[in-house]
């Protein structure tokens, strides 16, 4: 089978913008998108240029955007590509500086991972093993191989490039779920990204977890990284009290009560309720705000008792 | 007839009540006859489940057990119930400690979930159970060549081990139903992205910024309208546009329809029956194009 493979092509020193170049090549059973671009580059044109190296999913380096989705280009079949899309398009990953064709600059993404201190603060009093339940809570993130695709897919990072993203984050929550770090240095840790830019910035969108080729789930653990925060003690961010204002109110009214649900966000802040105020009168005058007062469900003491039960129940 | 027992979720009984309105006023002329569970809760919609994940699985799973006792699948008309509903029950379904564990919650109220239910949102049943060829023969005033731009939501699609219905890369229902109704589906990247919603109250910059960027690049795209299976996206495609355009400095208006909202045009039911005047983004391109006068191929529905 004859395919076109359609690649976004740049070379910042010749080209003012990126454009696409298409290619014909003959498709033989079992090809990956990998080793199309390696036959383009032998074959077709030599100064094409993309990262890879093992060839088997474990560097992560020819991470890249293929049909509009973020893919290791050495496990994506070029036939199963093909019957989904109908089409090949590959370009480099997304929302991070193009330094050539395919080949992203991955500085910000390894700054990020730097600053969360990928590594367990030793008090001296380490213990030699993490133990079964302490590894069991890592999720998975020990799988990460840092090839970036969560953090081209995710959302929030589009608009706001000084997001940490998923992959650091997942990071972050690997220490902080490891029994051998110690309680200071964890606090310190949560601490540390409770801010701007930090976990409460995911919007939950689950690209992250849908892009990732090892099954990372990287939201996964920025959500145990919140409840984490909000178990020690770090419930006045807004995301946390959006959180803990939010499984309050399902437990007040068995329904969420979209009145309320801004108040308990914003807390006692005149400057935020005056933010709120202009949008809150537009939805009333357009009968969009429920009653304060009342559930819209029968029997909600039943929520109650199931989100109030004692602790380990 | 198709019948299922309806989840309205927390928005269609509170900020957006059109919602529930308009699906009120489809349902019969797409064959589907619902027993409403006028006694389930909230999802959790991802939230309750970051501080309680068994209490957030225990809410969708009494929700579950009361549909089991009615003898009936479940159909949802929010795509995020439908992600968070879906995700728990495969979780529950395919995990026998975990439906133990969560039973035992439920035990609270005297209840038991089997694992026997499906959950299925409006827009799937409409593709797959109703059909396309019933939509346009029940499609009236067809929506002459309005070009409207599907906004799929983060949850009906993501993660979509969870969902199994639509490609996550290149969803294609809510496009078929556009063209079903007899106008032309905008293709635009935005239409798979995330409307902001969750972080709209804590994080309104990071919120707006994603919101309007995915609304202008439906505009810019050519949509005259928007239409979304989920009410969380339609708050804040909606309720926030006018502040998300001036947070990216564009002129957006663009209106927004809940799906049902979009069908129930093309059957012809008056917009005042499906809760249009609701709106904060005014509909008046839409309506103006199915009166006579307008670019319309049928009459008008007002």
């Amino acid at each position: 089978m004859r395919l076109a493979f359609t690649i976004t092509r740049y070379n910042p020193e010749l080209d003012s913008a990126p454009h696409d170049e298409t290619y014909r090549l003959d498709v033989s059973r079992g090809m990956t998108v990998l080793d199309a671009l390696i036959r383009i580059k032998n074959e077709v044109d030599g100064r094409l240029t993309f990262r890879y190296s093992c060839r088997s999913a474990i560097c992560g380096s020819c991470s890249m955007t293929i049909n509009g989705g973020e893919k290791l280009a050495c496990r994506t079949s070029v036939r199963k590509e093909w019957e989904r899309h109908r089409r090949i398009t590959v370009g480099p990953l997304r929302h991070l500086p193009v330094l050539k064709d395919l080949a992203v600059d991955m500085g910000s993404f390894w700054g990020k991972v730097r600053a969360v201190e990928p590594w367990l603060r030793d008090d001296g009093r380490m213990v030699a093993e993490a133990g079964a339940a302490g590894t069991a809570q890592f999720h998975n993130v020990d799988a990460c191989i840092m090839c970036g695709a969560c953090v081209a897919a995710c959302t929030v990072h589009e608009v706001d490039k000084g997001f940490l993203g998923p992959a650091a984050l997942a990071k972050a929550y690997r220490f902080v779920a490891d029994a051998r770090e110690p309680d200071q240095a964890r606090t310190a840790r949560l601490a540390s990204l409770q801010g701007p830019t930090g976990m409460w910035d995911c919007t939950r969108c689950n690209f992250c977890v849908e892009v990732c080729p090892k099954d990372v789930q990287p939201m996964e653990a920025i959500i145990r990284l919140r409840r984490a925060s909000i178990d020690a003690g770090y419930n006045q961010t807004g995301g946390a009290r959006h959180v803990v204002g939010f499984r309050d109110l399902v437990a007040r009214f068995g329904r969420l009560n979209e009145a309320l649900m801004p108040l308990k966000v914003i807390g006692w802040s005149l400057r935020k309720f005056l933010h709120i105020l202009p949008l809150g009168i537009r939805m009333l005058l357009k009968g969009k705000v429920p009653s304060p007062w009342h559930s819209t469900m029968d029997g909600p003491e039943r929520v109650r008792a199931l989100l109030t039960r004692r602790k380990g129940m | 007839m198709l019948t299922y027992a309806l989840y309205p979720g927390c928005a269609a009984k509170g900020a957006t009540p059109e919602l529930f309105q308009s699906t009120m006023a489809v349902i019969g002329r797409l064959g589907i006859t619902v027993t409403e569970l006028t006694a389930s809760s909230c999802c959790g919609a991802g939230v309750v489940g970051e501080a309680d994940p068994d209490g957030a699985l225990a809410l969708s799973a009494r929700t579950f057990a009361q549909a089991e006792r009615l003898g009936l699948d479940i159909m949802t008309i929010c795509g995020t119930c439908q992600g968070v509903m879906g995700g728990a029950n495969r979780k529950l379904k395919s995990d026998p400690a975990l439906l133990q564990r969560v039973n035992r919650l439920l035990q609270l109220e005297g209840q038991t979930y089997r694992g026997t239910i499906q959950v299925k949102h409006l827009l799937w049943i409409v593709v797959r159970e109703v059909g396309l060829e019933k939509i346009k023969g029940e499609t009236q005033v067809m929506l002459g060549d309005l070009k409207i731009a599907p906004f799929y939501g983060c949850y009906i699609l993501r993660p979509s081990g969870d969902l199994g219905f639509d490609d996550p890369e290149h969803p294609d229902s809510l496009d078929q139903v556009i063209r079903a109704v007899g106008a032309e589906p905008v293709d635009y990247g935005g239409k798979i992205k995330c409307c902001g919603f969750p972080i709209i109250l804590e994080k309104e910059d990071i919120a707006l910024a994603m919101n309007g960027a995915n609304l202008k690049e439906a505009k810019d795209a050519g949509a005259d309208a928007m239409v979304t299976p989920c009410p969380l996206c339609h708050m804040s495609l909606d309720i926030y546009q006018e502040r998300a355009g001036k947070k990216i400095g564009a002129s957006l208006n663009l209106p927004v329809l809940h799906l049902p909202q979009m069908l129930g045009l093309a059957m012809g039911v008056p917009a005042k029956d499906l809760g249009l005047q609701r709106h904060l983004v005014p509909v008046d391109v839409i309506l103006k194009t199915l009166s006579p006068g307008g670019r319309g191929k049928g009459e008008g529905a007002v």
